[in-house]
């Protein structure tokens, strides 16, 4: 047993330079003078480089400055308002933040890996855990893939089913952001309330699907069961509830003298840089690009709906509080006309290869025996092929590329995760800003890091 | 939909697929170019860019011209103001796993080409810090590879009969 021992290297090599060690160990953003100077202005901000430079001219980036005067921090990865496991390095120079370094992984489960063992029956409830903020998007999304492959129109009432699920889904991501983003900014009654409300679709969910997270309500060929009966009621209660109760936001916060000045002018993004970045969803509009795939591109019945893209203009963390609070108006206006435009009929399409028979059907027939248990152990064969199938998320562009080998399990599973994508314009929200801001830019980028990682 | 000009593509082979106008197979010499000259264009944005390890696939569609290897870059590009999408496939073969990078034309692609990187060990060239994103920094293997063994974790049930 010794001898092994002594074989094995026991000290990692590190580079040459000298980190400072943490408890953690060696930190990740090295000293200025161990840094050249492409990653250097890369970490600054000059990550974009735009034709002209107009985000910061290199020039600008002090590669002499001493070490000493500043001072490397580290934040998370179990810091509150990092909505998760998010660590950041911070260079900073007294309150303010010269450099930024986001380190992700920390909940990197391999899901993609996991994706490929699992058939495309079981897919759905591998998917549904990576944004656990809205689950149905990611199922969706899923679904919408596979049904591509296999060339299948689902029936219209699981098209409004889905698009009714989504909506709620979106509503309650907001609230939860409402609350989450009250609360970095100082607003614990802002916390609660949006909990509150986030509670009434959570039990909507719960009714609905059984579950209150991780649904696995979205599958390949439709929706896994029917509405519940009075589903109307609920959803009109939800509405009218909710949009009631963001008009209370607005006395709450949005007129509130100390919330307006933390976030009017913090964190600035500009289109160009959103663009570069393939920053989606809220952070995009927020600076004035009315880019939303539910109208540019649309999916599901999100062409028959009558609904705005709402836009901000000076993409701070005010408008993208102020655009998120829109959307919550939006999705209510939608909800209304789902509940006016719900076809009749299937909830997933009658295709025994691709749906599960109807319990009272397997006793009766062997057809239907033998296909309930071909669906459950093998599941079904998805044709060779390769597609990108991609929604707006409460977070942007949630995609899924999709490689089949004809088999029942995908080939290759990929999620495009809108937060992993948009966390990398950290760097460039916090520099120049102070600390405690960065806390208000974290949150207003939204990441879930169960997405981020996957 | 607005129309847009889809010169770059001009004697690379291309298929169609779902969702998407136009899917090409530039080699690795052309795929800079290829993507320069999406973004000319009017591409402004790459939503998405990851790898896909065939080993073991049974046999892909490839158009005429395009000889399989076992990597493949997949690119997706977005056009906000056409309002369309254009897919580029980069094979990239094992024993020279090594793309350009994207990042001088599109930095948004800095994480997605590390986690390609991490996952896959497809090196970019070009890329300003090419390292491990997800998976911790002395990890050995790139775990996306299909002849990446999964591994399991031996159970043990609490009335088994312990081992003879």
């Amino acid at each position: 047993m010794t001898a092994d021992f002594d074989d094995m290297p026991r000290v990692i090599e590190r580079p040459t330079w000298s980190p400072r060690e943490t408890s953690e160990g060696a930190q990740e953003l090295s000293l200025r003078d161990a840094t050249d100077s492409d990653e250097l202005g890369r970490e600054v901000g000059a990550v974009l480089r735009l034709e002209d430079g107009k985000v910061l001219d290199p020039s600008q980036i002090d590669f002499d400055r001493p070490d000493d005067e500043t001072m490397i921090i580290n934040m998370g990865p179990q810091h509150p308002s990092t909505h998760g496991v998010l660590r950041l390095m911070l260079e900073l120079e007294g309150e303010v933040v010269l450099r930024t370094k986001p380190i992700i992984g920390y909940l990197h489960t391999g899901m993609e890996k996991t994706g490929e063992e699992l058939t495309y029956v079981q897919g759905a409830t591998n998917v549904t855990r990576m944004d656990y903020m809205s689950p149905f998007h990611t199922e969706t999304v899923f679904s919408m893939a596979t049904e591509a492959l296999l060339g299948i129109e689902i029936p219209d009432r699981a098209t409004w089913i889905r698009t009714l699920m989504l909506e709620l889904n979106r509503l309650s991501s907001h609230l939860l952001w409402m609350a989450t983003n009250g609360m970095d900014l100082g607003s614990t009654s802002m916390m609660i309330y949006g909990f509150r409300e986030r509670e009434m679709v959570m039990s909507f969910f719960e009714k609905t699907t059984g579950l209150r997270f991780n649904n696995n309500f979205v599958r390949p060929g439709g929706v896994a069961a029917d509405l519940p009966d009075g589903w109307e009621d609920d959803v009109a209660v939800i509405c009218d509830t909710v949009l009631a109760r963001t008009f209370e936001y607005d006395d709450l916060l949005t007129g509130q003298p100390i919330f307006r000045e933390r976030t009017e002018g913090v964190g600035g993004l500009t289109a160009e840089e959103a663009l570069a970045l393939s920053v989606t969803g809220p952070l995009l509009r927020s600076t004035g690009v009315p880019w939303d795939l539910r109208r540019s591109m649309p999916y599901l019945a999100y062409g028959e709906l009558d609904f705005d893209v709402i836009v901000g203009t000076y993409g701070d963390n005010f408008d993208r509080y102020a655009l998120r609070l829109a959307e919550i108006r939006e999705s209510i206006r939608m909800l209304r006309q789902i509940i006016e435009k719900m076809p009749s009929g299937d909830y997933r399409i009658q295709d025994p290869k691709v749906t599960p028979p109807p319990r009272g059907r397997i006793d009766a027939s062997m057809e239907a025996l033998i296909h309930h248990f071909k669906i459950f152990t093998e599941g079904f064969k998805v044709p060779e092929g390769e597609v990108y199938a991609a929604i707006e998320s409460p977070r942007g562009e949630l995609g899924c590329y999709l490689v089949s080998d004809g088999s029942s399990k995908p080939f290759r599973m990929h999620i495009r995760g809108p937060s992993f994508v948009n966390l990398q314009v950290l760097p460039l929200l916090l520099r120049g800003g102070l600390l405690s801001d960065a806390v208000a830019c974290i949150s207003s980028v939204d990441p879930v890091m169960g997405e981020v990682d996957r | 939909m607005t129309d847009i000009a889809l010169g770059a593509l001009a004697g690379l082979p291309t298929t169609t697929g779902a969702g998407v106008d136009q899917i090409a197979f530039p080699d690795r010499a052309r795929y800079v170019p290829t993507i320069a000259g999406l973004r000319e264009a009017g591409f402004e944005m790459v939503a998405d860019l990851c790898c896909v390890d065939y080993l073991g696939h049974p046999g892909r569609t490839l158009p005429d011209g395009v000889a399989p290897e076992r990597f493949e870059v997949v690119v997706n590009l977005l056009s906000l103001s056409a309002k369309r999408r254009v897919r580029v496939r980069v094979q990239v073969p094992e024993a020279d796993a090594v793309v350009d990078s994207l990042f001088s034309l599109y930095p948004g692609t800095e994480a997605m080409e590390r986690e390609a990187f991490d996952m896959f060990g497809v090196r970019f060239t070009g890329h300003p810090d090419l390292t491990r994103i997800l998976m911790p920094e002395e990890w050995e293997g790139h775990p996306l590879r299909k002849d990446y063994g999964t591994g399991r974790v031996p159970i043990q049930f609490k009335e088994a009969p312990g081992p003879r």
